[in-house]
């Protein structure tokens, strides 16, 4: 095998048509820059060229919509026997998009993998040889991973909500689009699903490591809530509120916190909506600072 | 151009490089070479901007790396063999790098063919044996039609042809004007493929020179040479001024004196000889006594200075 005199003949000068302009003036940004969009091309490229993300999205959407159904039907089928009982705080909206809490483990996957295994391949030295400014590689995949998250999790959302609304149809009080909370319980969900998703991503970054970024979050998801049980009601009431399973609780329900017992003491969904924001933004910009500061 | 001046990385308690200061011009292929653990790597990934230096500045053509307007189109890398997600393929990989740099996807066709790698561009890379993934970094480094390659030990894990594809890659490269800037632990390859050498141990520099210096001051002959008369011999050698030493096999090892001169010598003094040849140390024995304990050849001047290791006369590198 020879080196190919075609592929190199031009030789390094013709690297300047590319933009890297030598002479370039010192000071100012030269106008052949690398930008975030090219960035964003490759980050988008990077994501959906590994199965674990097909199967990430795979699982959220068959996990959330099949057992948000099955859960749908028993509660379907109690309703028929009891409807008195099953009736009180019925919430036909909140019941559908009940897979959505195991649903929400696969995007969390999906945030740290796209990250971590950046790490764990070796492939961020070359991201970082192509992209040397790092935050423009923190933004680039926050924004693809974020839109990429948000459509796949409201398909998801919207897919619970409709299986489940026609299994609750034949025996039980069942909502509509336009019935109250509703469409706001659907698209809410998408975005909970959403602003986790990136909390998981910016978690992957400051972590670098995949089985700790996923220990993490499904510690904050999960534990946090039990660990919670154990305290005083009044630190119950107080502190419960800002975890983000619980913003979930309500951000998927149809009913808001002023008319529902359960939730009195929860945030209205759009500041819990907020809450979960500022979660996101935390932990990315952590992991901004973390990756600019630190070694790759 | 690379440009490194006075730097010092540290991990921990532990000096990767220390003090370093060098520069890798164009034209010509740079061989930098060290034993294992010696900092090239991190010396490498210091000039990449992947890791900071604790103090001293490194440029690139005059600028910071991360200053870089495109980066692969003014540095091209090989850092670590398998710096690719095993589930992407090869084509994928460099098609995310050309983006993000702006670069057309002509292009990754052209490198995948010119590594060799075409025709199994849309395998997952996980499936790539080490020397493919080499080849596929080599690609990655090509893509952006750089002036300044970086490889680190790009022969691992390369059979012979690929070894002498890459010798030939790099001598192309350097021909062309670029700075070649490549790291090995084998001095023999180095001293096939680098036309200036940079060799450092323990993260300092040894030798910072062109190959044909390094190698005139660096290469030593030793004569072996057994007779049944060998008090005589040494003696008559020593009186030549040449050092001469027993071996374990009663041989003799004869340094400063050609096998000639040995063999005239004998002739002379009338001993018999039942065995003299040219024995020499290899290359990669000098390099090895020349990179062992780094620190005590330090002199500053950059090149070794005459040492003796624990009192043993053959561990004088240099004339």
């Amino acid at each position: 095998m020879t080196v190919s005199n075609q592929v190199l003949a031009s030789g390094p000068s013709s690297a300047a048509t590319h933009g890297d302009d030598p002479v370039e003036t010192h000071g100012s940004r030269p106008s052949g820059h690398y930008s975030v969009v090219d960035v964003a091309r490759a980050e988008w490229i990077k994501l959906v060229t590994v199965r674990s993300t097909t199967w990430s999205i795979v699982a959220l959407v068959v996990v959330s919509t099949g057992i948000g159904s099955l859960v749908t039907m028993a509660k379907a089928s109690q309703f028929s026997q009891h409807p008195y009982a099953t009736g009180i705080g019925f919430d036909p909206t909140r019941l559908s998009l009940s897979g959505l809490l195991l649903g929400q483990f696969a995007i969390g996957v999906l945030g740290a993998l796209f990250v971590t295994a950046e790490y764990s391949t070796g492939t961020i030295y070359a991201t970082l040889a192509a992209v040397p400014r790092r935050h423009l590689v923190v933004i680039a995949k926050t924004v693809v991973f974020g839109l990429v998250a948000f459509a796949a999790s409201e398909v998801t959302c919207f897919a619970s909500f409709y299986a489940g609304q026609a299994i609750l149809s034949g025996s039980a009080p069942y909502a509509t689009l336009s019935s109250p909370g509703a469409l706001r319980a659907v698209i809410s969900g998408g975005l909970y699903l959403t602003a986790l998703g990136l909390f998981a991503l910016g978690i992957g970054y400051i972590v670098r490591h995949t089985a700790a970024a996923i220990s993490i979050f499904v510690t904050i998801l999960l534990v946090f809530p039990l660990i919670l049980q154990a305290l005083p009601t009044s630190y119950i009431n107080a502190v419960g509120k800002f975890l983000p399973a619980n913003i979930g609780l309500v951000l998927l329900s149809g009913s808001t916190p002023a008319n529902s017992i359960l939730m009195k003491h929860m945030f209205s969904p759009w500041v819990g909506f907020g809450i979960l924001c500022a979660y996101a933004v935390v932990a990315l910009v952590a992991g901004t600072l973390s990756m600019i500061v630190r070694d790759a | 151009m690379i440009e490194v001046q006075g730097v010092t990385k540290c991990y921990g308690d532990t000096v990767a490089v220390d003090d370093l200061t060098f520069d890798v011009r164009p034209g010509s292929v740079t061989g930098f070479l060290g034993p294992n653990g010696s900092g090239k790597s991190t010396t490498m990934r210091l000039i990449m901007g992947l890791d900071y230096p604790d103090s001293g500045s490194i440029r690139i053509d005059g600028r910071r790396f991360r200053d870089l307007s495109r980066p692969l189109n003014k540095v091209g890398a090989l850092l670590e063999a398998r710096a690719i997600h095993p589930g992407r393929s090869a084509s994928n990989h460099l098609l995310a790098l050309a983006a993000a740099n702006g670069i057309k996807r002509s292009r990754v066709e052209e490198v995948l063919q010119l590594v060799g790698l075409e025709k199994v561009a849309r395998k997952r890379a996980g499936k790539f044996s080490l020397g493919m993934g080499q080849r596929l970094g080599i690609a990655a480094a090509l893509l952006g039609d750089p002036e300044v390659l970086l490889f680190d030990e790009p022969i691992n894990g390369l059979d012979p042809e690929g070894i002498l594809w890459v010798r030939n890659l790099l001598h192309h490269l350097a021909g062309e004007g670029r700075t070649i800037f490549v790291s090995s632990h084998l001095m023999s390859e180095m001293a096939l493929t680098a036309d200036h050498v940079i060799v450092i141990g323990k993260g300092r520099m040894i030798a910072n020179s062109s190959m044909a210096d390094f190698l005139a001051r660096n290469s030593r002959q030793v004569v072996r040479v057994r007779t049944p008369e060998s008090t005589r011999l040494r003696q008559a050698i020593d009186e030549m001024g040449a050092t001469v030493r027993a071996g374990h096999d009663g041989a003799l090892s004869v340094e400063g004196m050609t096998v000639e001169a040995v063999g005239d010598l004998a002739f002379r003094i009338g001993v018999p000889l039942h065995e003299l040849s040219r024995s020499g140390a290899s290359l990669e024995e000098t390099f090895m006594n020349l990179t062992r304990d780094s620190l005590e050849y330090m002199d500053g001047s950059g090149l070794t200075s005459n040492g003796l290791r624990d009192g043993v006369p053959d561990k004088v590198v240099s004339p």
